[in-house]
């Protein structure tokens, strides 16, 4: 075996820290402690004028309006070009790429803009979907549940891909061969418990899930659920750490037999 | 001379109530002039155990429009909802009495936590659409500025029940309509049951229904600590003690048909405070029951079931505790991570508890060993005599499992048809129900606190139509048939 590497990190280390706040509340952690820490001028203020307080409320019901806006369904494109062109349209929109049976990658170039060629091509099929670090949700696989025919999907580093998602995955599960989730913030194990309708699935890739509480137990879990499928997950540099460190244990300890 | 020597006095007594007022009422004590005056007073009023300056933030406030009795996931839904569909912003005040505050005896927080649409009655199933809907959109409805985020710890697992010949038939009809109604459920053979899930014994199962999504189990504590920091920073009041009384007027009133109707109106709710004799009557304009399985004794309080057997007066609410246990089992070569939520013909029940092979399941009882439900013990003799011979026979790995744990929780069970009682009474008209649940209060809390709250403020009930659990149902003997309690 190779040498222990430091652990393969593919999100900033930004997305540990939101997700021990999200687990940290679960437990019997009581809301008023947390309110206490940390007050910033803003919450002062909220705290004595209603019309701060409003004002943050609303700010905060527009991001996930925001949010909605974002995922929404292309209707008229659906009625007009089909279903796979809708869904292709949806990820480019959100800065993904897509992949047309037969045809090259079409990606969106870095201004967000994107050539519509593909709305001619109503029947043929999409095989493979790249939408690692879009903004996709629940509502927005809507979309994406579509593509009877989706082999690939990638969906690294999505901030808002969450347990909920994951159990909408199995009308693909005809087709659906390679997953890869690395990264996604907000998937735990108990998401990944309902992959096992996705039995054609070859490659699935649940490295670096920071919301996942073991990663070396769920990765063995998740093998024996899909036995046909390769698993990735960037925990086996930890392990074989862990490993040769007893090992030198071993070694030096007075062997007392 | 004389005026310039006053002022300053004056001055500092205002600033004292000024910020004596603003604790909320708390007894302004860092000066020792308080009790000095409180000193001169006693002086002057011998005997009197007047004492004009008493803190009494712990107690309730004298009037408010709405008491909601029970502070468990229903109630906190109830009050929730009020607040959200109020139209002007703080145009309703809201109490919500809870007896227990560590909550150590609720439902709530005692349950399995499961959620499922494969019920037969189209209302249960749109009670859970709505409320997995809502659990989803968790962090939009109960978002509170500057709070972490929630994390229910959804498990989308997935409900798997399992029916022999005898029900096949009754599970396909049911599976139709939960269909029908929008909920993502399959039915397996046999054969394919085999082939999905290889640790089960088909033995004697004709059919099997599966829920693809929108099922599975949360933590029950989360929602409940989520709906109370929404609701708090919405404005609602907290009270911890007991409703002992109901005061209220009766009037005598006479239908088109010439018969005598006793209508009541609640007019004061006692609320008693903990460890003490003391209580505070709260005036009010609502009532609502959310009591869980102790509603029945709630409504006993309003005089409800105070009349002639047979009558609408006379009729009961007909809710009691029961005693339901949950066993945490250890298993090494039991089902892996893929196991849903398994339901036997039997009644027996399990589920996976985290990564661990930790398993945990339990079975209600039949109506004639129905246990005491006076405490909160466990019979570790119902597991070994009732549970375990019926897993082992299901699941062959069950055989060598280790129980962990258990616990005992209430079932607010209606003994009518096991099926939620919601809205108002038909005689006292001020009181509404939210309760009867019989064991799945906590997956359909969100939709039945939105059902109450409509029925509250616009009469009717506009997201779901919940008539079929009306009160009423009890005095005209229609029952709601729902075969899929667990």
């Amino acid at each position: 075996m190779a040498a222990p590497r430091a652990p393969l990190h593919l999100v900033a280390p930004r997305w540990n820290a939101g997700t021990r706040g999200i687990r940290g509340l679960s437990r019997a952690a009581a809301p008023e402690g947390n309110q206490k820490k940390g007050r910033s001028l803003l919450q002062f203020l909220a705290d004595r004028f209603y019309d701060v307080q409003a004002l943050r409320e609303y700010l905060l019901r527009k991001q996930a309006w925001k949010m909605h806006q974002k995922n929404r369904p292309f209707t008229y494109i659906r009625e007009r070009y089909g279903p796979y062109a809708a869904g292709a349209y949806f990820i480019l929109k959100l800065g993904g790429a897509v992949k047309f049976q037969g045809k090259e990658w079409i990606r969106s170039n870095a201004r967000g803009h994107f050539s519509l060629d593909f709305l001619k091509l109503q029947t043929v099929p999409v095989e493979a979907v790249d939408a690692s670090g879009c903004a996709v949700n629940y509502q927005g696989l809507d979309s994406l549940l579509a593509l009877k025919e989706l082999q690939v999907l990638w969906l690294q580093r999505c901030p808002h891909v969450d347990d909920w998602c994951l159990s909408r995955l199995h009308p693909l599960a005809s087709s659906l061969q390679e997953l890869s989730l690395a990264g996604c913030p907000k998937i735990s194990e108990r998401g990944l418990a309902c992959l096992h309708h996705l039995q054609n699935l070859r490659k699935l890739d649940i490295s670096d899930l920071p919301a996942v509480s073991n990663p070396g137990l769920t990765q063995i879990l998740v093998e024996e659920m899909l036995p046909d499928c390769k698993v990735v997950g960037a925990d086996w540099a930890r392990g074989l750490k862990v490993g040769q460190e007893e090992q030198y244990q071993d070694i030096t300890s007075p062997i007392p037999a | 001379m004389l005026r310039t020597a006053s002022w300053p006095r004056w001055g500092r007594t205002l600033l004292a109530r000024g910020l004596g007022s603003r604790r909320g009422g708390s007894a302004p004590d860092q000066n020792g002039k308080v009790s000095e005056i409180k000193k001169k007073i006693q002086s002057v009023l011998p005997g009197g155990a007047w004492n004009p300056l008493y803190d009494t933030s712990y107690l309730p406030p004298e009037h408010s429009d709405v008491v909601i009795v029970g502070g468990g996931v229903i109630g906190l839904s109830v009050a929730y909802w009020l607040k959200r569909l109020e139209k002007p912003r703080g145009a309703i005040r809201v109490l919500v009495v809870e007896r227990d505050h560590t909550y150590s005896r609720a439902s709530t927080v005692l349950s399995v936590g499961g959620i499922r649409q494969q019920f037969s009655v189209p209302e249960n199933i749109q009670l859970s659409l709505f409320s997995i809907e809502f659990l989803r959109n968790i962090n939009e409805y109960l978002a509170v500025v500057d709070d972490p985020p929630l994390d229910i710890q959804f498990n989308p697992s997935g409900y798997l029940l399992l029916a022999s010949e005898k029900g096949a038939a009754l599970m396909e009809s049911n599976v139709k309509v939960q269909r029908q109604e929008g909920a993502k459920v399959c039915l397996m053979s046999p054969e394919q049951l085999r082939n999905k899930f290889p640790w089960i014994n088909t033995e004697g199962v004709a059919l099997a229904s599966y829920g693809m999504e929108h099922e599975g189990w949360f933590d029950p504590w989360c929602l409940l600590q989520g709906l109370r920091r929404k609701v708090q920073s919405m404005g609602v009041l907290f009270c911890h003690g007991e409703v002992t009384r109901f005061i209220s007027s009766s009037n005598h009133m006479e239908t088109r048909s010439g018969e005598e109707v006793t209508l009541k109106r609640i007019h004061e709710v006692h609320v008693k405070v903990d460890h003490s004799l003391e209580y505070q009557p709260v005036e009010c304009a609502i009532v609502i029951n959310a009591a869980g399985a102790w509603s029945g004794q709630i409504a006993q309080l309003a005089g409800i079931g105070k009349g002639p057997p047979g009558t609408l007066q006379g009729t009961k609410l007909p809710v009691e505790p029961r005693k339901r246990y949950v066993y945490v089992w250890h298993c090494p070569q039991g089902p892996g991570l893929e196991t849903p939520f398994v339901i036997d013909p039997s009644g027996v029940y399990f589920r996976r508890e985290g990564l661990g092979n930790n398993y945990l399941g339990g079975c209600s009882p039949t109506e004639e060993e129905e246990p005491d439900p006076g405490n909160l013990e466990v019979d570790h003799d119902f597991f070994q005599d009732k549970v375990w011979p019926s897993l082992a026979q299901r699941v062959p790995a069950f055989e060598t499992l280790k129980a962990r744990s258990s616990w005992a929780g209430y079932y607010d069970y209606n003994t009518f048809d096991q099926n939620g009682v919601v809205g108002p009474h038909p005689l006292v008209i001020n009181m509404y129900f939210a309760t009867g649940f019989s064991g799945h209060g906590l997956q359909q809390a969100p939709a039945v606190g939105r059902a109450v709250a409509e029925m509250v403020l616009q009469g009717h009930f506009q997201t779901i139509d919940l008539s079929p659990f009306l009160f009423s149902r009890f005095y005209l003997g229609e029952k709601v048939q729902e075969h899929n309690i667990v």
